[in-house]
């Protein structure tokens, strides 16, 4: 039996699933990495030769300019917007995907409508969010109020200082860029404490405490299962983490050690209930707590709240990417072949933009690979209770994290060729288990008979 | 009640997503752990009752569908049948077994909303979808018997509205052979999904002698494994010549009359309603679908009662007639109600979440508790 509505007959996704799937891939992929696409072809005149080199072919003489400085300045202003504004449209394109993924899992339509495929629908939230009425309450801490959301924007924005996106293409490669990201992004909660004492709601203050007592739990198995890579590569540094590890899977470091296999789904599990997601969305319950902490806002300031929250997975998924699962590393291609490729010129060679263009889309794979395995798991699993959250993360993740951290003291020392069998070994049984897997879920789509009822949109 | 420092006062409601409706749940916590919760109902209170002393026998049909939105079948099936004992009418047979099998869809479509808004209270959100895309092709099933989606008003007194229309016999078939494949996918999608088994077992048991002493009834009374169905041991219209199962709560995943037990009770009802569904329209005898009734009945004066196992359990319609057009006195007995009594006593020392999920787990409908 089908059930047909108005919709299906006009319905582009209806009638071209297969385009409607592509493009939804495209976007994904396409947007946010356009943006450090224009910030890699702007990498050479990070540097001040390469500004005067310019100048020099259009005729000026820059190098004796009192405005050298301005220049430079200006290159790195846009620089830091688009790193900045790389957030704002993660997180909104971020939306427009789960709620496709989500339309699909639920067998309903999702945002179709505006746009291709209703990609612009994101904007639209955007600007009607901007139109709403920017309510306080009246009994609110009004300063803390408005202060809050801004807390979770810092938290948010400064670990993309640190983060890399490809070979050549991170903002700040800080020696000790691991401790700074755990650092900066634990600056989220205080927004959402702030948030939930100043609404002055008691819903808000449930949830502000959960949330504190959430995140500071969870922020302890996440730094030490954090340290597993960190001793495997032996640099704190994100870049240097990722140097340290290769392009095939059996040269990550999840693969590489058993530890560091274990201390990648704790560090997973940490970092989604850090970062308030299902199955450890308590903070903000909605069938317990109506909206949790930010129950009492509205319009742009909730926006921020939101956003955050869906950059965040950006975050979550880049760090594991990083420390576990190869970061850019291209398959077969070394960084000294990156290296040797970009010339002695003051501006490198196109060969070298293709690899570093390459560099960021194997990032970009994998870390949207994993923000697809988090909007996945969000529509899937029931939430958690309180107790259950805690006894998690003090029972279970932060003795394993630690037993993690004592093998990998002692793996440090096996040669090289026992990391490169375990490698083999545990690569090969993720592939089978990912085999099983989808012969499973065949079986049992087999196993539902009889009239299905579609109202899927793709 | 007055809080002591550390205890606070918070109002689960009226207005809140996992009420069910508009209810009060005036709530003691000592941080997450709850001291006590109070049902406050009344929000939704209509004068239902009331209205059937004014509106006439017939007239007052639509209005039970009102009193149970979700299962609007079954309410009109009671009060249709509580007039006919007034009038000492027998019903044809076909209705009988039109009103069973109609009666035993909405039923399923009641239940796919009772464990889909309790996988949603539980904090899962694809289930609930799902459970809705099941019901809504009962809905069209429905729609095409009466032509009506929620509010059925499909009962009459002495008989049935409409006959079956052309071709529904197969749709039901295709939609029985779906639904009972399909209930292993919920299985794997929510049933025992751990964090969900995990949530609802050992929360909240409701032991058999505390369950009969707060005349809990339905699917919440067989959750805590007590053997009683309106349709088996009284047997009214035509469930007597039906062969099918009770469920009850076993216990499987914690303690007798637990969260889950009530949740899978539910889960097992549908296949059960399924299979009466196949075995009466095997049987479905032909003939008329209504019996002989005055446009305006006037019963002699007298008093009747009809029970009858609506999704909710046992909803009784007691109808006092006076002899003229109008019944003297409608009242109606119904789960929910009963429901609401011991949430008082059981919510002691439970976390929020899990009174959520005992609220949940009575598939209580609002306007069912204040009618």
């Amino acid at each position: 039996m089908r059930i047909t509505t108005a919709l299906d007959s006009t319905s582009l996704t209806r009638r071209y699933p297969k385009t409607a799937l592509a493009t939804t891939l495209f976007f994904m992929l396409a947007l946010p990495f356009l943006l450090y696409l224009v910030l890699l072809l702007m990498l050479p005149f990070n540097r001040p030769e390469a500004l005067d080199a310019v100048a020099q072919r259009l005729g000026w003489d820059l190098g004796h300019s009192p405005y050298r400085e301005t220049w430079y300045g200006v290159i790195l202003l846009v620089e830091g917007t688009i790193v900045s504004l790389y957030t704002a449209v993660f997180a909104g394109v971020t939306t427009w995907v789960e709620r496709r993924i989500a339309g699909r899992m639920q067998s309903r339509i999702g945002p179709n409508r505006p746009g291709v495929f209703g990609f612009i629908s994101w904007v639209a939230d955007a600007f009607k969010m901007l139109f709403k009425e920017d309510l306080i309450p009246a009994e609110a801490d009004r300063l803390l109020f408005r202060a809050a959301p801004y807390f979770s924007m810092v938290g948010l924005t400064l670990p993309f200082v640190v983060l890399p996106f490809g070979e050549s293409v991170v903002v700040a490669d800080l020696n000790v860029g691991v401790f700074y990201l755990t650092a900066t992004s634990a600056f989220v909660v205080v927004g959402i404490l702030v948030s939930g004492w100043a609404s002055n709601s008691k819903w808000a203050l449930f949830g502000a405490v959960r949330g504190a007592a959430q995140v500071v739990s969870y922020e302890i198995p996440a730094g030490i299962a954090i340290m597993v890579p960190v001793m495997m590569a032996g640099t704190l540094s994100m870049q240097g983490i990722i140097r340290a590890q290769g392009g095939w899977p059996w040269q990550w470091f999840a693969c590489q050690n058993p530890a560091a296999f274990v201390a990648f789904f704790i560090a997973v599990t940490a970092s989604l209930a850090e970062g308030n997601r299902t199955p450890f969305d308590l903070p903000e319950a909605e069938s317990e707590l109506v909206a949790g902490y930010h129950a009492e806002y509205s319009g742009f300031r909730i926006a921020l709240f939101l956003m955050v929250e869906w950059a965040n997975m950006w975050i979550m998924g880049a760090l594991a990417v990083t420390l576990f699962l190869g970061g850019w590393q291209i398959p077969g291609v070394s960084v000294e072949m990156i290296n040797q490729a970009r010339g002695t010129d003051v501006f490198p060679t196109l060969i070298w933009f293709g690899w570093q263009s390459v560099s960021m889309l194997v990032f970009a794979v994998k870390t949207w690979g994993l923000v697809v395995l988090f909007i996945w798991l969000r529509w899937t699993l029931p939430r958690v209770r309180v107790d259950q959250m805690m006894s998690l993360c003090w029972k279970y993740l932060v003795p394993g994290a630690f037993a993690c951290f004592i093998f990998t003291l002692f793996w440090v020392m096996v040669p090289a060729p026992v990391h490169l069998v375990s490698g083999v070994v545990l690569s090969l049984g993720v592939a089978l288990l990912l085999v099983k897997f989808a012969l499973r879920t065949r079986k049992n789509i087999a196993q539902v008979k009889g009239a299905r009822v579609d109202l899927s949109n793709w | 009640m007055s809080p002591s420092d550390e205890e606070i006062v918070i109002n689960f409601g009226p207005q809140h997503p996992s009420t069910h409706g508009v209810i009060d749940f005036v709530t003691q916590t000592n941080g997450e752990i709850i001291r006590r919760s109070i049902p406050d109902i009344g929000y939704l209170h209509r004068g239902l009752e009331k209205i059937g002393e004014t509106v006439g026998y017939p007239g007052y049909m639509p209005f039970t569908d009102r009193i149970d939105y979700l299962a609007a079948m079954l309410a009109n099936e009671g009060y249709a049948m509580a007039v006919e004992r007034l009038l000492k009418l027998e019903v044809p047979p076909r209705a009988k077994y039109l009103r069973a099998i109609a009666g035993e869809l909405c039923r399923i479509s009641n239940h796919w909303v009772a464990v889909g808004s309790m996988a949603a209270d539980i904090g899962a959100s694809t289930p609930l979808t799902h459970a809705l895309r099941e019901r809504e092709a009962i809905n069209d099933l429905l729609e095409e018997l009466c032509g009506a989606r929620l509010t059925f008003n499909y009962a009459r007194i002495g008989g049935v509205s409409f006959d079956v229309p052309e071709g529904w016999r197969e749709k039901i078939v295709r939609y029985l052979d779906h639904l009972e494949s399909y209930v292993q996918e919920w299985d794997r999608l929510i049933s025992l999904n751990q964090i969900y088994v995990k949530r609802l077992a050992n929360v909240a048991v409701i032991s058999r002698d505390k369950a009969i002493a707060y005349g809990l009834c339905g699917p919440n009374l067989r959750g805590s494994g007590i053997s009683w169905d309106t349709r088996r041991d009284l047997g009214y219209g035509a469930y007597p010549e039906f062969k099918f199962g009770v469920p009850i709560g076993q216990g499987k995943m914690g303690a007798v009359g637990d969260c889950w037990d009530r949740y899978a009770v539910r889960v097992l009802e549908m296949l059960e309603s399924s299979k009466i569904i196949r075995q009466a329209l095997d049987k479905l005898p032909e003939g008329e679908i209504m019996a002989k009734v005055a446009r305006k009945p006037k019963p002699e004066p007298g008093e009747a009662m009809a029970r009858v196992e609506s999704a909710r359990g046992e909803m009784c319609y007691y109808v006092v007639a006076d002899g003229s057009e109008n019944a003297y006195r409608v009242r109606v007995r119904t789960g929910s109600f009963m429901a609401m009594g011991i949430i008082e006593e059981m919510s002691q020392g439970l976390m929020i979440a899990d009174l959520i999920a005992l609220i949940a787990s009575f598939d209580v409908v609002a306007p069912e508790i204040d009618r």
